[in-house]
């Protein structure tokens, strides 16, 4: 469980940290924690996977991967975690999850995120992926985001 | 649409999207892999910054493993469209919201601190607009999304 003092550290990181020649020294100074500790949670935190990585986190729209296709697959459940794994591990796949069906309406239990310059691009790999899932696929849609209305990194409120 | 990024700026942007080092001048750490001083790179990635070229250094959680997280989407008659964003932008608990093409054209991330908030505001969106709102919670994650190799046009 995230202690206290770990919340607090999210809350002051997730908008990003500073950028200044010692940045943990910075959010030690305005945690009232010491620079090693600060560090040393954020490695805790890092090895038990709340967080994924830390680094830069660039806007694709803004580098020219404006192509942002959601594409949904229909495929067996008892099979999905064996392709879920096959196509997470492509390379133009950048998120690759099992989500429940909500039938009659949505039908596509895999959803894998490809980020392309092109629709075309796009296309190109939601081609590689039917042919990784082969007969697997009952059915198939590409969601291409047509505008971001609101994007935040943030996940806890205070 | 994309902005032009000098070579420094490019390595800044795909050399570091994991493993910034926890260490007490991580700036300086970059500056020295890339061969220039920490200056530098601190003033670059100000500027990527402030033009949201990139939208921040720091951490990027795993998903479900802060409070509770579903990916929802509403099937929106196309002139309701800007009002139901706005309502649903008005949560802080939402920090993705993209317009799709297709029926179901609006589609929102919501992490809120536990499964009654969650609930709670799933039904608050579906009262306000009087649309259904399909929540599709996260059942297997199959990538560790440790960012991805970026290409440069020539």
């Amino acid at each position: 469980m995230l202690d206290d003092t770990d919340r607090r550290l999210i809350l002051a990181t997730q908008a990003g940290l500073p950028l200044t020649p010692r940045p943990y020294h910075a959010l030690a100074e305005q945690l009232g924690l010491s620079p090693q500790d600060v560090m040393v949670r954020l490695r805790t935190l890092l090895d038990r996977g709340v967080i994924r990585r830390i680094g830069v986190v660039p806007n694709h729209y803004r580098i020219g991967y404006t192509a942002n296709g959601m594409t949904v697959w229909d495929v067996p459940d008892e099979r999905v975690d064996e392709l879920g794994e096959q196509v997470g591990r492509m390379p133009s796949v950048s998120h690759c999850y099992h989500r429940p069906r909500h039938l009659p309406d949505w039908p596509y239990n895999l959803f894998a995120m490809v980020h392309g310059r092109t629709r075309a691009d796009v296309e190109q790999e939601a081609d590689r992926i039917a042919a990784v899932l082969g007969s697997a696929v009952r059915a198939r849609s590409v969601l291409y985001s047509t505008r971001i209305l609101k994007k935040t990194g943030l996940r806890l409120q205070s | 649409m994309a902005t032009a990024l000098s070579v420094l700026q490019q390595h800044l942007l795909n050399d570091f999207q994991r493993d910034l080092p926890l260490t007490p001048t991580p700036y300086r750490e970059m500056a020295d892999a890339l061969g220039v001083d920490e200056e530098a790179v601190l003033s670059h990635l100000q500027s990527l910054q402030t033009g949201g070229v990139i939208s921040r250094v720091g951490p990027v959680f795993a998903p479900n493993r802060l409070g509770a997280s579903t990916l929802a989407a509403v099937a929106v008659p196309p002139e309701r469209l800007e009002e139901v964003a706005a309502l649903v932008n008005t949560y802080a608990e939402v920090n993705h919201n993209y317009e799709r093409e297709h029926r179901y054209n609006l589609w929102f991330v919501l992490t809120a601190r536990d499964e009654a908030r969650l609930s709670e505001v799933l039904a608050q969106i579906e009262a306000a607009t009087g649309l259904p709102v399909l929540s599709l919670p996260l059942l297997e994650e199959f990538h560790i999304d440790l960012g991805f190799p970026l290409r440069w046009e020539d």
